[in-house]
């Protein structure tokens, strides 16, 4: 892949602060209050103050308005409040709405935000099957599934990873090895729900079957919590405590024939093409090249999207994924470092945006498990889905 | 259900259901010893009394889990109930609102301290709530809390049990007449989750009401397409008609599910998606096949599960060897 000079919007915005709550089952408090605690701390951590926010944006998932946690937190007017669609496939689209606000002149100070209480409250693992009926063409196409009893995320991913093993000749031990690097990671990070408890590939082996070919051990977690990111221009970053990490690239995709976790009419379902979109309009924006990137947060709801994911971003080719994991390559001193947070299955699942917090510590060089020597890392959101992407980088 | 009927049901929230009445017997060692021994609990401190003064108590101690055996009315009451009372009138009222069967589905008990020989229980219960109408897998259903308040003799609380129960209408039982699987006995269950009927893809059910697998077709440009919509992706017609497929297809992909367990359907549920021989795929489910004997690329052929009056779905099983 060549190098092309930068974009417009590459370099114009960074992230200069990062806020969460504590990651729990059981937050014991609103989600409301998830968001402003999170909203908060993250506008602190930028050396801000609330009422510095002149912008907000989230999840259409999201159940706090911008107007509450503005109204609560006292940040007072708002010129820019945007919302992203499609689960956990928003996480990088809603720092790219806010680089974009930013770089436009539109707001001076935005902040992303995601807190749900998702383990407490209404679980997503325990699928659509049950779920209020409506008739709106969303709701219906979940017909086409229910009614046979194919109504989870893990059942919807599972069926893309079948294909991907009779295709690539993948095996659940090639899915596995993603979780027990995710989980070595997760084990020294005092943030992560599974913090001192790392996994080794028999004890993901025998996990339970939840819907084979994905066994327990290849599904994230189902997480309380909040997370926060605030973003502002370069040039302001600068003179805040933090150094700065730079929007280098921020994208959306949705490919041809998109379904809802279920794209599985396209003529081959064994890729993630709206992936492949993000990650050329990255390398585009960013002038960079994947030989550039020196880390990844890549979106781990299950294991075997993980693999496509560094197909379609061009860190191997097609098929070979299973051996570029194999290799060691996501290793704290692999070719590319990956999740080192431990990722959705390890750390929390915030829908993306705690793996976002993670980038930003890579750039700042504060990670638990900080690799030498990162200038570029990329970030992914939600597969299955209409989905995004960031590349943030060092300022230097 | 009128408002009146919403009212009446809320009216109950915070009423006492069960009074204040002790046991008819005062905790004692040969119900504890039936208790231990159906129950197969070997621990000796329910019978030893030594064994019970190692573990620095005065003597033995009754089974925390046997709190509600202590006031339970018996059999007699059980067989000719004679007074109603407020759960009598409870049950009447939910009845009246077509809530004649009953799950209970939590019980959480906290024990304040454990009861010895002699102590006498009395139990006292009371409405914590009564939940809107739930759609269930079981039924369409309301879900009634109660708070169990368990005293001793001087009227100290030993135990609290929150009790919840699901009351709810019955889901209907599959059609007379409709065709089992071979060796499934036609047994009452929950109904599969229903699809969402629009305008959009209402003629795809109805046909298959009817047997028939039909698949969307452009009247302009004769493109096959399914999932189906309103407009064909390949020349923007709004023009559509359909064919019939003819059944013959080969398996894509699929899933073994095994967790969560939708009461519908029988686990472990193989779930696949079918490549159609006119082109197009569809999501549904195998018959007549194990997990194991499974195959991507095996060739499969139509066949109909009516899961209930309301609903037929395609499925598909092996093609039989002599067939290919």
């Amino acid at each position: 892949m060549s190098r092309t000079a930068p974009g417009p919007l590459s370099g114009a915005a960074a992230i200069a602060g990062i806020g969460a709550t504590e990651f729990s089952k059981n937050s014991g408090r609103s989600e409301l209050q998830l968001a402003c605690e999170a909203v908060l701390a993250a506008v602190a951590d930028a050396g801000l103050k609330p009422s510095d926010v002149d912008g907000l944006v989230t999840f259409t998932a999201e159940t706090n308005s911008e107007i509450h946690v503005a109204r609560n937190t006292g940040i007072g007017e708002l010129k820019f409040f945007s919302r992203i669609g499609y689960g956990g496939g928003a996480a990088c689209g809603t720092i790219q709405q806010a680089a974009m606000a930013v770089a436009t002149g539109v707001a001076d100070v935005v902040v992303c935000y995601r807190a749900f209480n998702e383990r407490s409250g209404e679980r997503y693992g325990l699928g659509q099957a049950d779920r209020a009926m409506d008739t709106t063409a969303d709701r219906a196409a979940y017909s086409w599934m229910t009614p046979f009893g194919l109504s989870t995320p893990a059942q919807w991913v599972a069926m893309f990873a079948r294909r991907y093993m009779h295709e690539y000749g993948a095996t659940s031990e090639d899915f596995g090895r993603v979780a027990v690097v995710d989980r070595k990671h997760a084990a020294v990070n005092p943030a992560a729900w599974f913090y001192g408890r790392p996994i080794d590939l028999a004890e993901h082996q025998a996990s339970r079957w939840i819907a084979e070919p994905l066994h327990l051990l290849d599904c994230c977690q189902e997480t309380d919590g909040g997370q926060a990111i605030v973003v502002v221009s370069a040039e302001r970053a600068r003179d805040l405590p933090h150094a700065p990490a730079v929007i280098r690239a921020a994208a959306q995709g949705s490919g041809k024939d998109q379904h809802m976790m279920t794209s599985y009419y396209r003529p081959q379902i064994s890729g993630i093409p709206e992936m492949g979109l993000v990650g050329r309009q990255l390398y585009a924006q960013s002038g960079l090249s994947p030989d550039d990137v020196d880390a990844a947060i890549l979106y781990d709801h299950f294991t075997p999207l993980v693999l496509p994911q560094l197909e379609e971003l061009g860190f191997c080719a097609r098929g070979e994924a299973k051996d570029f994991v194999a290799d060691g390559n996501l290793e704290v001193g692999g070719r590319l470092p990956c999740n080192t947070h431990g990722g959705q299955l390890g750390e929390a699942y915030l829908h993306g945006m705690n793996g976002v917090a993670e980038a930003v510590r890579l750039v700042r060089g504060t990670s638990v498990n900080q690799p030498e020597g990162v200038d570029n890392v990329i970030v992914t959101a939600g597969t299955g889905v209409p989905t995004s992407g960031l590349v943030l980088g060092a300022d230097r | 259900m009128s408002e009146s009927y919403e009212e009446r049901l809320r009216s109950f929230v915070g009423r006492e259901l069960v009074p204040a009445k002790p046991g008819q017997d005062p905790v004692n060692r040969p119900m504890i010893r039936h208790w231990v021994e159906a129950m197969e609990d070997g621990n000796p401190i329910y019978l030893d009394d030594e064994a019970a003064r190692a573990t620095g108590r005065a003597g033995v101690v009754a089974p925390a889990s046997m709190i509600q055996a202590w006031t339970m009315r018996g059999y007699a009451a059980t067989m000719t109930p004679t007074d109603a009372g407020g759960f009598g009138e409870l049950v009447s009222l939910l009845a009246e609102g077509g809530y004649t069967s009953v799950v209970a589905t939590d019980s959480e008990l906290e024990f304040h301290r454990e009861l010895v020989p002699g102590d006498h229980v009395s139990m006292r219960e009371v409405v914590e709530s009564i939940s809107p109408e739930k759609n269930t897998g079981l039924g369409a259903g309301r879900f009634v809390t109660t708070l169990k308040t368990y005293r001793d003799q001087d009227g100290e609380i030993v135990a609290t049990q929150r009790w919840r129960t699901l009351r709810f209408r019955p889901a209907t039982k599959p059609a007379e007449g409709a065709a089992p699987e071979p060796g499934e006995a036609e047994q009452a269950r929950a109904l599969r989750p229903r699809p969402a009927i629009n305008r959009d893809n209402a003629f795809w059910f109805e046909a298959a009401l009817e047997h028939r697998l039909v698949i969307q077709r452009c009247v302009s440009c004769k493109a096959l397409r399914h999932p189906t919509g309103p407009c064909c992706p390949e020349c923007n017609s709004f023009d559509w008609d359909t064919v019939e497929a003819s059944g013959r297809g080969h398996v894509h992909s699929f899933v073994v599910n095994h967790h969560p367990r939708h009461p519908a359907f029988d686990f472990p549920l193989i779930v696949a998606v079918v490549e159609l021989a006119e082109g197009t795929r569809l999501i549904t489910n195998l018959v007549g096949v194990t997990p194991e004997e499974v195959e991507i690329d095996m060739p499969v052929t139509l066949d109909w599960v009516d899961a209930d009056p309301g609903l037929s779905l395609p499925v598909f099983r092996p093609v039989a060897q002599e067939d290919h």
